[in-house]
């Protein structure tokens, strides 16, 4: 990436605290003035060490997460979109239109074939349902989920099929922006090459994509460049000592010394994905 | 690429409400405003004031302060100037209008489908009871879309002369479903849908709501105290305690990062088997 583009989406000195009511209001401080830049067609992956808290970022991004401090902003044609603080009801529009998500494991919704999961963020945008079925069934074919599997709701299936319905449900709706939580973790390597098809795919379509790959292979031939996170993340040291919310602001900021035994995973007891 | 348009036209807004019983008891200073196609989870434990505020905002009881505003939409409204988006105060107009639009516009799901359903009369005059409201008199019809309403809240159609009495508790929430659903409401109100079923019937019931809500574009104001409904269900949430809403916001910001140490609390107190 030597040309100088347009980035679609930009973080800015992003910080990001955990606040722990259940421990007497302990502050977990997991990400201190995050700066990256990404644009359309190129892939960002995010290097460190695993526990650091790589899908942290991925979750900010989604609107998972709340942003503590610092910008996080998505480039349109039409000018900039602070993503913190937006109302819910433009999160819907941005998760259904603009941003894409592969969450490591799939919500699964009872009852709820393969097929359907995978052909939901299509009939969300109103497509037709025949044209969402055929995108579906080729996209399953691709991944080479076997056929007998497509009717049946995914909860029994095993990690690496429900990888496999979560990737082409995340690929299906085309989002400019893509985000890729180890998509590759449990799959073979027939099928991580076919991964790595989609995205040179999405690639070439234009598609901005953050991603977290823990398999070296695949690391280095999707990644256009790496983000170290190192510096930004702070899941592994001493707990931050309780400070008075004015010490929240970003100017204040200045990186603690210390933080956290706990991951930020400890934090409840039902750490959950998305489905959508 | 451009922007997409991130807001939707307002559909209802709760301004101040307040409607207390006792000390705590009831709902109290809620704002808020529900958007179209949007649904809009409200948790909280029992007697945190969730029900009361259901009912204040679906007409059944008038708030001691604060207003509900239901915007017409483009349509117009029954009883008021088709053609003209209007912004009714849901406690200044006449009972009968407000009435007519709880019949009409709006739906009600009770957690209890007998306060929903009559009981001794057949499924399908269950649920053309409120397309004859519409005026819709054609005998044909009405049966004809009360067969249609039984197979896609998947009851079997031939049991369509069954007085609901005959069903079983699934059955019959169902089949209130269908009632409620079939007049095409632009706003439904849910208390507990699956409050009181067994697990295998909810998950049924809840893949049904999905699909509809998402077919019919419904808005939807769902009371539940079960986070694991509401994350299915619901595109944002309000939590209560104590009559007040603690924390709003987006579902999965609610549950993935909770804020208030209520909201905290609630989320860790889960029990996923």
């Amino acid at each position: 990436m030597t040309a100088i583009r347009q980035p679609f989406l930009s973080a800015s000195a992003l910080d990001k605290t955990f606040v722990l009511h259940a421990q007497g209001g302990q502050q977990l401080a997991v990400m201190r003035g995050l700066e990256l830049s990404l644009a359309p067609g190129e892939c960002l992956v995010l290097a460190g060490r695993s526990g650091i808290g790589k899908s942290t970022l991925l979750k900010m991004v989604n609107g998972n997460y709340r942003v503590s401090g610092g910008r996080l902003t998505l480039h349109f044609d039409d000018g900039e979109l602070a993503l913190s603080d937006l109302p819910a009801q433009a999160w819907h529009v941005l998760r259904r239109d603009v941003i894409g998500y592969v969450s490591q494991f799939l919500r699964v919704v009872p009852r709820v074939s393969a097929r359907e999961v995978v052909m939901e963020p299509l009939l969300s945008r109103g497509i037709d349902t025949d044209e969402a079925r055929q995108r579906a069934e080729t996209l399953l074919a691709r991944l080479n989920l076997p056929r007998r599997l497509w009717d049946l709701a995914p909860g029994t299936f095993s990690g690496g099929e429900q990888q496999r319905v979560n990737i082409a449900r995340g690929f299906i709706a085309e989002h400019p922006l893509l985000l890729l939580d180890e998509p590759t973790a449990s799959l073979d390597a027939a099928n991580r090459e076919v991964v790595v098809q989609l995205i040179e795919e999405a690639k070439a379509r234009g598609t901005a994509m953050l991603g977290i790959f823990h398999d070296e292979d695949v690391r280095e031939r999707v990644a256009d460049r790496l983000l170290p996170l190192e510096g930004h993340m702070l899941g592994a040291g001493e707990p931050a000592p309780l400070t008075e919310p004015s010490a929240l602001t970003p100017a204040s900021c200045s990186a603690p010394a210390s933080c956290s035994a706990a991951t930020p995973s400890a934090r409840h007891s039902t750490p959950q994905e998305p489905l959508s | 690429m451009k922007c997409p348009q991130l807001t939707r036209p307002a559909l209802l807004e709760a301004r101040d409400i307040t409607r207390l019983y006792g000390r705590d008891q009831g709902c109290q200073d809620i704002d808020f405003t529900l958007h179209q196609g949007e649904v809009l989870g409200i948790v909280g434990e029992s007697g945190s004031g969730k029900s009361t505020l259901l009912r204040v905002l679906s007409g059944l009881e008038a708030p001691d302060r604060g207003r509900v505003v239901y915007h017409t939409g483009e349509a117009g409204s029954v009883g008021g100037n088709p053609g003209k988006d209007e912004a009714l105060d849901l406690y200044a107009i006449s009972e009968a209008r407000r009435r007519a639009l709880l019949r009409m516009e709006w739906g009600l799901v009770h957690q209890n489908p007998r306060d929903g359903l009559r009981l001794g009369v057949s499924a399908g005059a269950n649920v053309g009871e409120r397309l004859m409201a519409l005026g819709q008199r054609h005998y044909g019809d009405l049966r004809a879309a009360g067969q249609d309403w039984m197979g896609r809240v998947e009851l079997d159609p031939a049991r369509i002369d069954d007085a609901p009495r005959t069903f079983s508790g699934g059955m019959q929430q169902r089949l209130q479903i269908a009632r409620t659903l079939v007049t095409e409401p632009r706003l439904v109100f849910m208390d507990e849908p699956t409050g009181g079923l067994d697990v295998s019937v909810q998950a049924r019931l809840l893949d049904m709501l999905r699909t509809l809500t998402r077919e019919l574009g419904l808005s939807v104001v769902l009371v539940t105290h079960d986070l694991a409904v509401a994350r299915l269900l619901a595109h944002r949430l309000m939590v209560m305690r104590r009559g007040r809403v603690v924390e709003a916001g987006l579902t999965d910001q609610i549950l993935d990062d909770p804020q208030h140490d209520y909201t905290q609390l609630l989320v860790s107190s889960v029990l996923t088997p």
